[in-house]
């Protein structure tokens, strides 16, 4: 009986550990280890860095690196092209279609170095923490499944559901119709 | 016990031998508004260690009085318990007195704290997570400007200072000049004070605000009308011209750098809106809203390390190499 | 079982004392084995629970009082970090609010008011036996989450919009709101059963100027709990719905308001404070009453006293909001409510000293708790004035200030009461006397180690130190009290300590209790020490309400109960006249699975709020089982 009562506890444990840590300094070394990413030669897609996935993958599960990503994305003005990932002048992040890829690296990628379509380089403005945590972020804007550790709505006029209400998109991947 | 207004008094005197002489303190009051509310507290206090003292004495007699024969518990006594009643019923009434005296007291406290003031000055106090966002008002558009974390005012003039909050709530509290008024998103509180001494009166964040609420601190500092305008003179001007060349590349390292994607520097390419304004955050005596006293070696400190100084604080740790970090902070003890 | 014939006579009126113990205990008793005792319904047991895991978050969270003394100790300690701090001081509040002092005062009324009033069991003994098992993994799931780094680190009061969505990262405000609403449920079952149990099941002849002052105090707590607790849980009900689903009751941006959450948590949070603290009155009634050695003196003024203390509790909630910036006659109105509290709470503290007075009394450790009670409480009511005083609340609000008056009022004002409780009722919850020597250890420690700790706190507020800050500078001066503060904190601990080693030394090997080592008035003296699983063999009938002093040596009893089902006397509301026999439950399992069911729909729910939908299914289950009829002797009225 005491079984039963431990057990979601125990898996919570599991879940839980590492989702609210909150690691509030990064090492130096850490931090410049997390800039070396390995891009492919198209600029798409590529290996994240060795430090990134000793760490585990911290800047797409733990809810206050996602959350610290989201504050990002209002600071540093993403709204003013991708709105709150409906797009505008910029692509949207919603409909799940990544014109540069999917994958983190990709995203990484494009935050700091820019796009040729218009996407201006953010390197100089952030630290590259600062860049995971914006990667880790949009990549839940954009997510096909829904997050627990994504930081939910914004106290302001919102221009779409609550973000970790359900999955962006549920249906097959299409292009958007532009 | 007993002694216990008199260990607070004591306290109180006790505080200015200290070297800052209660610079954030209720009990040391530099203006109108909180020396009308010490004496008010004092009343309080006053009346109240009266009753306690009549109450524990009260209780004392009741312990230790001396009785005759024992008898049985239920024993009727019509008479004694008549007396008693009445004695019960006295120190109720006495109850009511005293409940009703405090609260018309504080009523006509209530009264003479308000007042308005046409000749106010004005100012705009923005709390963000966490600092101070000040913003000197004028009816000439030209003569506004934007600093941060501490204050300066004219003594002897009423100060309006309009609060409100970027992000979750605070609460403005200088217990030396005022008392104090919450910073709330979505609403517009106002308070008013007068500084009547020159001097320099700290105040601190006082609602929980997040990780760094300890570390949201700002200072008031008065001084003569004539001291206040030249500093506001020089507040309005852009920042002060580098005169080194360690300061001219920092200057450069500031602006190249992730820096200038947060703060402003009037006068510079920087002029980002995140964080602080910096044109003249040398002249301010504390960086870090009260964390750090402003020289240089606290500027390369802050800048080097802020989330060990300040663990949680908006601003990054930004990757700078020595030189570059001993020209920016030479850069920043220029803004004066 | 086997050796009764049952069904010759199933009343009570005819056997003798051997017998009818006998039929009693094996009908009221709890069945022995795993599933027996996850399935009992007896409110003493179930009482007896509550207050040893109450006990036990107590030390929990006084290790975590301990965590915050030492980091204040000295100016930019290290010993927590920022972040950790901001979850010990929220833990800390929460535990102590939400899992120690509601529910140790009414497991305390849970085991009492059965005794006290003359009855077998509580009113709804299964929902009571629910209400512990969710109650339980209630206070689990927020010491867990802690130990996770999970745990809340919004304050125990969770401010929007900082315990919002935007800023409230992570579950970890949900996991505070979801432990409301396990503590809140479980308080309104309690709540609920009492109020049944004291206005339909008191002994007969125990008329409304005959109950117990205790009983009293706890009928108003009840409808305290009942009026007070629905808005919290709309509170943290609408925050999860914030935080989980985007609704947006305290998005200003989008026609809510962040002001409302002051509001509903308020309107809670200031009763809460009176729940906590009138079943101590009365408690302090009691304890005063029999070690005075006379009747209480003014028992319809207190209980009056309690009433009114009831009715304006709902009336104050804004002074915790003086700052925020209302409308003046708002605030004036609240300042004048907030004042008026101190009458009735005066004539209580009259009242008990015209009763020390003129009683004769003795000095056993829990009339040295009434003491310290009285002197330290006094201080909090008194600067409980102070801050009602809206510019003089501008000052100390949100200081040290504070924190010593509501620790004054809290411990001073409860926590004080409770302990002396726990040497009064010991012997008869455990058979077994407390030890007096190291009573009145506790008593002196406990009492000057909390004044030396909390007293200097009024100063620290009035030098400028606000509340929740985790660390202060060295140029604040308010490293020496704070040192001292800490300090004295280690003799309150070991107040504390000592209190925890005797309560367990004394289960083992504490004098064997009689059934009324005090020679106190009231009927749960009247039965052995611990009570038999049926409380009385017969129902006593009263005619005072002082019933054991008035004919100490046998209480005149009612017969003619069945002894073939658990049965209960009914008796009207105001005289207490019997009406019915009713049918009292068996016990059950299917609460305990009911809560469980309960649990992971309530933990789901933070995650996702499909588990509200999916969640409802066990639950249906378990309730169904647990409600369906099965032809015992129960189901007849």
């Amino acid at each position: 009986m005491r079984l039963v009562v431990v057990m979601p506890f125990a898996m919570l444990a599991l879940a839980g550990c590492q989702r609210e840590e909150r690691s509030l300094r990064l090492d130096p070394p850490v931090e410049a280890g997390l800039d070396e990413v390995r891009v492919m030669s198209n600029g798409i897609g590529g290996a994240p860095p060795k430090v990134y996935v000793a760490l585990g993958r911290p800047y797409e599960n733990n809810a206050f690196d996602l959350d610290q990503g989201k504050r990002l994305y209002d600071w540093f003005g993403c709204t003013g092209c991708h709105a709150h990932g409906g797009g505008n002048t910029g692509p949207a992040f919603l409909d799940g279609w990544w014109q540069y890829g999917a994958d983190p690296v990709s995203i990484f990628v494009s935050i700091r170095d820019g796009r040729t379509a218009g996407m201006p380089a953010f390197g100089r403005y952030l630290t590259t923490e600062q860049i995971w945590q914006l990667t880790g972020y949009v990549q839940t804007i954009g997510a096909y499944s829904a997050k627990t550790a994504a930081p939910s709505r914004n106290d302001e006029m919102q221009s779409r559901p609550s973000e970790n209400r359900a999955p962006a998109t549920l249906g097959a991947l299409q292009p958007p119709s532009r | 016990m007993r002694p216990r207004l008199k260990a607070l008094l004591g306290a109180a005197c006790a505080l200015p031998g200290a070297s800052c002489v209660g610079w954030q303190s209720t009990l040391s009051p530099q203006g109108p508004h909180a020396e009308s509310l010490l004496r008010l507290i004092f009343a309080f206090a006053i009346v109240c260690a009266l009753v306690w003292i009549l109450v524990v004495a009260m209780l004392a007699g009741a312990l230790m009085r001396r009785r005759r024969i024992s008898r049985e518990p239920l024993a009727s006594r019509p008479r004694e318990e008549r007396r008693l009643g009445m004695l019960v019923g006295a120190a109720t009434a006495a109850t009511v007195v005293v409940i009703t005296g405090l609260t018309v007291l504080s009523f006509v406290a209530t009264r003479g704290l308000e007042a308005s003031h046409d000749d106010a000055l004005k100012l705009r106090m923005r709390g963000y997570q966490w600092w101070w966002e000040v913003t000197y008002l004028d009816p000439r558009p030209d003569r506004i400007f934007l600093t941060a974390n501490e204050i300066h005012v004219p003594i002897g003039r009423p100060v309006e200072i309009e609060l409100s909050a970027a992000d979750v709530i605070h609460s403005f509290w200088v217990p030396s000049l005022a008392g104090k008024k919450d910073l709330i998103p979505g609403r517009d509180n106002a308070i008013t004070f007068t500084a009547t001494r020159p001097g320099v009166y700290r105040g601190q964040c006082a609602e929980f605000c997040g990780l760094q609420h300890a570390h949201m601190a700002f200072l008031v500092i008065a001084e003569p009308p004539e001291a206040f305008d030249g500093w506001r003179r020089a507040q309005l001007t852009d920042a002060s011209a580098q005169t080194t060349s360690e300061e001219e590349r920092g200057r450069g390292v500031f602006t190249q750098k992730a820096c200038a994607a947060c703060h402003t520097v009037r006068g510079t390419s920087a002029s980002g809106s995140l964080g602080p304004d910096l044109t003249h955050v040398a002249s301010r005596r504390y960086i870090a809203a009260g964390l750090l006293e402003s020289t240089r070696g606290s500027f390369a400190a802050w800048i080097a390390d802020p989330e060990t100084l300040k663990p949680g604080s908006n601003m990054p740790n930004v990757p700078l190499t020595s030189d570059d970090l001993r020209d920016v902070s030479a850069f920043m003890a220029s803004l004066k | 079982m086997s050796t009764l014939d049952i069904s010759s006579d199933p009343r009570d009126t005819g056997l003798d004392e051997r017998a009818l113990a006998r039929r009693l205990a094996d009908l009221w008793q709890t069945p022995r084995g795993i599933i027996g005792t996850l399935s009992s319904v007896d409110h003493k047991i179930i009482g007896r629970r509550y207050i040893v895991t109450a006990f036990f978050f107590l030390l929990l969270g006084g290790v975590l009082a301990l965590a915050i003394r030492i980091q204040l100790a000295k100016p930019e300690n290290r010993f927590l970090a920022p972040d950790l701090y901001n979850q010990v001081f929220t833990v800390h509040g929460a535990n102590m609010m939400f899992l120690f002092a509601v529910p140790v005062m009414e497991a305390f009324a849970v085991y009492l008011v059965p005794l006290m009033i003359g009855t077998r069991n509580i009113a709804f003994p299964r929902l009571n036996a629910f209400s512990y098992w969710i109650y339980l993994p209630g206070g689990i799931t927020l010491w867990v989450a802690f130990a996770l780094d999970m745990g809340p680190d919004v304050g125990w009061f969770a401010y929007v919009p900082l315990s919002g969505p935007q800023y409230g990262a992570g579950k970890r405000a949900d996991i505070w709101a979801q432990m409301i609403t396990f503590t809140e449920v479980s308080a309104l079952a309690v709540a609920v059963e009492l109020v049944v149990t004291i206005f339909k099941q008191r002994a007969p002849g125990m008329s409304l100027d005959k109950i117990p002052l205790f009983v009293w105090s706890m009928l108003v707590t009840s409808f305290l709990i009942i009026m007070a607790m629905p808005a919290i849980m709309v509170a943290s009900t609408t925050l999860i719905l914030d935080r989980l689903v985007g609704t947006h009751f305290y998005n200003p941006a989008e026609g809510g308001d962040v002001l409302l959450w002051q509001h509903l948590f308020w309107f809670f949070g200031h009763p809460e404070v009176y729940i906590i603290f009138l079943p101590a009155v009365g408690m302090v009634s009691t304890i005063v009453s029999t070690f005075a050695r006379r009747p209480i003196f003014g028992y319809l003024p207190l209980v009056l006293a309690l009433f009114a203390t009831g009715i304006l509790a709902f009336g104050l909630w804004v002074h915790h909001m003086f700052v925020v910036g209302l409308p003046r006659v708002g605030e004036s109105f609240f300042t004048a409510s907030s004042m008026a509290i101190a009458v009735p709470n005066g004539i209580q503290i009259f009242c008990w000293l015209a009763t020390l007075w003129d009683g004769r009394p003795v000095f056993k450790t829990p009339l040295l708790f009434v003491i310290a009670f009285i002197i330290t409480f006094v201080i909090g009511g008194l600067t409980g004035v102070m801050v009602a005083s809206v510019p003089l609340d501008t000052q100390v609000h949100d200081t040290y200030f504070v924190v010593a008056h509501f620790h004054y009022v809290l411990v001073g004002g409860a926590v004080f009461p409770l302990l002396g409780a726990v040497y009064y009722w010991y012997p008869k919850i455990i058979g077994r006397m407390m030890s007096e020597r190291l009573g009145r250890w506790v008593a002196g420690l406990v009492f000057v180690g909390f004044n030396l700790t909390f007293f200097p706190m009024h100063i620290l507020g009035l030098i400028g130190m606000p509340r929740r800050v985790y660390t202060y500078g060295p140029e604040m001066n308010w490293g020496s009290i704070n040192l001292f503060v800490s300090l004295s904190a280690a003799i309150l601990a070991a107040g504390f300590l000592l209190f925890f080693v005797d309560a367990i030394r004394s289960a083992f090997s504490g004098e064997p209790a009689p059934e009324n080592p005090w020679n106190a008035p009231t009927l749960e003296w009247a039965t052995s020490s611990p009570p038999p699983s049926y409380n009385f063999e017969r129902i006593p009938v009263v005619s005072s309400s002082d019933p054991l002093w008035e004919t100490p040596e046998t209480l005149p009893v009612a017969t003619g109960l069945r002894t073939d089902r658990r049965e209960l006397l009914l008796t009207s509301l105001s005289e207490a006249n019997p009406q019915a026999r009713e049918s009292s439950p068996r016990d059950s399992i299917w609460p305990f699975l009911a809560a469980i069911a309960t649990t992971v729909m309530l933990i789901s729910s933070i995650f996702s709020a499909w588990a509200v939908v999916w969640g409802s299914v066990p639950i249906a289950v378990t309730l169904i089982a647990w409600f369906w009829p099965k032809g015992t002797p129960e189901d007849a009225a």
